[in-house]
């Protein structure tokens, strides 16, 4: 089993090396042949002739935008120039916040529907309704309304993660095996104390995963919302650093965006085994 | 007949049928009684209503006519008087063991002490010998001691009565019998009040004072109810040595292979009045006539006859 583990990650490691590898061959600085014979001083003008060749960045500039960046993730140089450390810091509290809010708001009501049949008859359109709806599509609603930015991407957050919760634990609830219902029935077990101790335990390993999968559309989301909205976070910062035309800065932005959302698909992993219990 | 601690009168239940036929009621005219002390176990073939009896008594589930009264009192929702041990032992699997048990303690006595409750759990727990597994999950238990830990959570909140539903229905044959032998010995000790559901004709000849047999459903009926006449200090080792045990076993598979349908139609209503379903003795029946009957004991076929009522 451990010996698996390491070959699997030699292999990992090893493709990673094909992929910079090929990456790099691929920008490769071409010998300029369209210099040879144009003018050389209109050549000089379009930019040919000069040092920095246009196009896709090779991976060493890269490499120095990771170092560059994550050297001083936490420096605040104005509205345009803050380090990575704290863009991220930006785009993981309106995610926590939102996030948050839509467990405050999901696990009860779920709770509810899922003990009553005739609740989640009634509010079934309504989800069935808004949950495919896009949550950016809500930004000009929510920018109308909220008539602030970062509360509307909070609000984008909110409305994105509330679904995936809220139909979890309602199923969750409701598939609570009959048997321990009854055993807490027959023990006269208050209902606060049912809930408690039997219903949320039991249902528990379901709304977990329903928070996992909010979780990461949340991530997925909040990219996009901070493109919309602008002004700090991550999403922001792809954008600017695209109109800027880094591209290095953008591919390294990429990467962060990827590792951050796989720590935090990882920590709901460890929270999901932690209730997860064996009949 | 209020005199008696449990009462059961003119019980009948109807599910509610899918469509707009009515369903025919799965049994009724359920009348009989259980004194204080005493160890009833039901027997009749599937679907008889067997369970849904024990349902209305623990108060799970409502009669759609017909009372209860149980202690002087009209049986109505569940009540922390009557403990059930669930066929499937319905134990909550991220509780340890011990857990399990305080957690029903707690229901009971809301204002005891930490250690009054894990005094109390771990006492009852030993009395079903699994002592050395209280912080064990359920998971990490065989199917025998999962169901010692049902009947420990059962008897730790001392019900008034206590109800098992086909408790080793899903246990091997010698886990049942080692469980039934331990059941034996606390029925016998605590003298608990006990009504159980089973289809093991052998064990409720084993546990009970009375076993009612009823008919087949739909329109069960308590067909009658036979007095278990040996003596109550009984043992799995022994009771097949007592010459009442095969004629009691006799009447009783009899009943459930050739005379259990027999009780539907009206002229059996004629003959059988299921208000006072008749009392019968069958160890002590018929000393002479039938004493031939034993004169080739091997030519009883008794686990044949096991084998048909398992259809």
């Amino acid at each position: 089993m451990r010996s698996e583990t390491l070959k699997a990650a030699l292999i990992s490691l090893l493709l990673f090396l094909i992929f910079i590898g090929a990456w790099h061959l691929a920008t490769l600085p071409k010998k300029s042949t369209a210099l040879a014979g144009a003018d050389a001083e209109y050549a000089a003008l379009m930019g040919k002739g000069a040092e920095k060749a246009g196009g896709f960045p090779p991976p060493a500039q890269v490499g120095q935008a990771f170092v560059t960046y994550l050297s001083d993730p936490f420096y605040d140089r104005g509205p345009n120039d803050k380090g990575v450390g704290i863009q991220l810091g930006h785009s993981l509290g309106r995610v926590a916040l939102g996030f948050f809010l839509a467990v405050v708001i999901a696990v009860p009501l779920g709770f509810m529907i899922g003990m009553s049949p005739l609740l989640y008859k009634a509010l079934d359109p309504f989800i069935q309704v808004l949950k495919p709806i896009s949550p950016l599509a809500w930004m000009p609603l929510a920018l109308y309304t909220l008539k602030d930015s970062n509360v509307s991407g909070i609000f984008v957050i909110f409305i994105c993660s509330i679904w995936p919760m809220l139909i979890n634990t309602a199923f969750g609830v409701a598939a609570v095996r009959r048997d321990w219902i009854n055993v807490a029935r027959t023990l006269e077990v208050k209902p606060l104390r049912k809930a408690f101790l039997v219903i949320l335990p039991a249902a528990a390993p379901t709304i977990l995963t329903g928070m996992r999968i909010s979780m990461g559309i949340a991530w997925l989301v909040i990219v996009a919302a901070e493109m919309l909205v602008g002004g700090t976070g991550i999403g922001y910062f792809v954008w600017n650093e695209w109109n800027n035309l880094a591209l290095p800065n953008v591919i390294f932005a990429v990467t962060m965006i990827g590792l951050v959302g796989m720590g935090l698909d990882m920590i709901f992993g460890r929270l999901q085994k932690l209730v997860t219990y064996k009949e | 007949m209020s005199a008696h601690f449990l009462t059961i009168e003119a019980l009948k239940k109807i599910y509610p049928a899918a469509g707009d036929k009515a369903n025919p009621p799965v049994f009724e005219d359920i009348h009989f009684h259980i004194d204080k002390g005493e160890f009833v176990c039901i027997i009749g073939h599937s679907g008889c209503g067997k369970t849904t009896i024990l349902n209305v008594l623990a108060g799970l589930e409502e009669a759609s006519a017909g009372t209860v009264i149980m202690d002087g009192r009209e049986v109505r929702g569940p009540s922390l008087d009557r403990g059930v041990v669930f066929q499937s032992h319905a134990l909550m699997p991220w509780m340890s063991v011990l857990g399990n048990v305080a957690f029903a303690v707690r229901s009971k006595w809301p204002d005891w002490s930490k250690d009054k409750v894990a005094a109390h759990c771990t006492q009852h727990l030993e009395m079903v010998g699994l002592g050395h597994a209280i912080h064990r999950k359920p998971a990490e238990l065989s199917g025998g001691m999962k169901q010692r830990v049902g009947i420990a959570r059962a008897f730790a909140i001392q019900p008034k009565m206590l109800l098992l539903d086909e408790p080793f229905g899903a246990l091997d044959a010698l886990t049942r019998g080692t469980i039934q032998d331990e059941l034996l010995k606390i029925v016998q000790a605590t003298h608990q009040t006990v009504f159980m559901i089973t289809h093991d004709v052998d064990e409720a000849i084993l546990l009970a004072d009375k076993i009612v047999l009823m008919s087949n459903g739909p329109h069960a009926k308590i067909a009658e109810i036979v007095e278990i006449t040996m003596p109550r200090s009984r043992t799995r080792a022994g009771i097949h040595h007592d010459p009442q045990y095969y004629r009691i076993r006799n009447h009783l598979v009899d009943f459930l292979v050739n005379r259990s349908k027999t009780y539907a139609g009206a002229e059996a209503e004629a003959l059988h009045d299921a208000k006072q379903p008749p009392l019968v003795r069958p160890g002590l029946e018929a000393e002479e006539p039938t004493a031939n009957i034993f004169v080739l004991p091997a030519d009883k076929p008794a686990p044949q006859l096991k084998k048909v009522i398992n259809q």
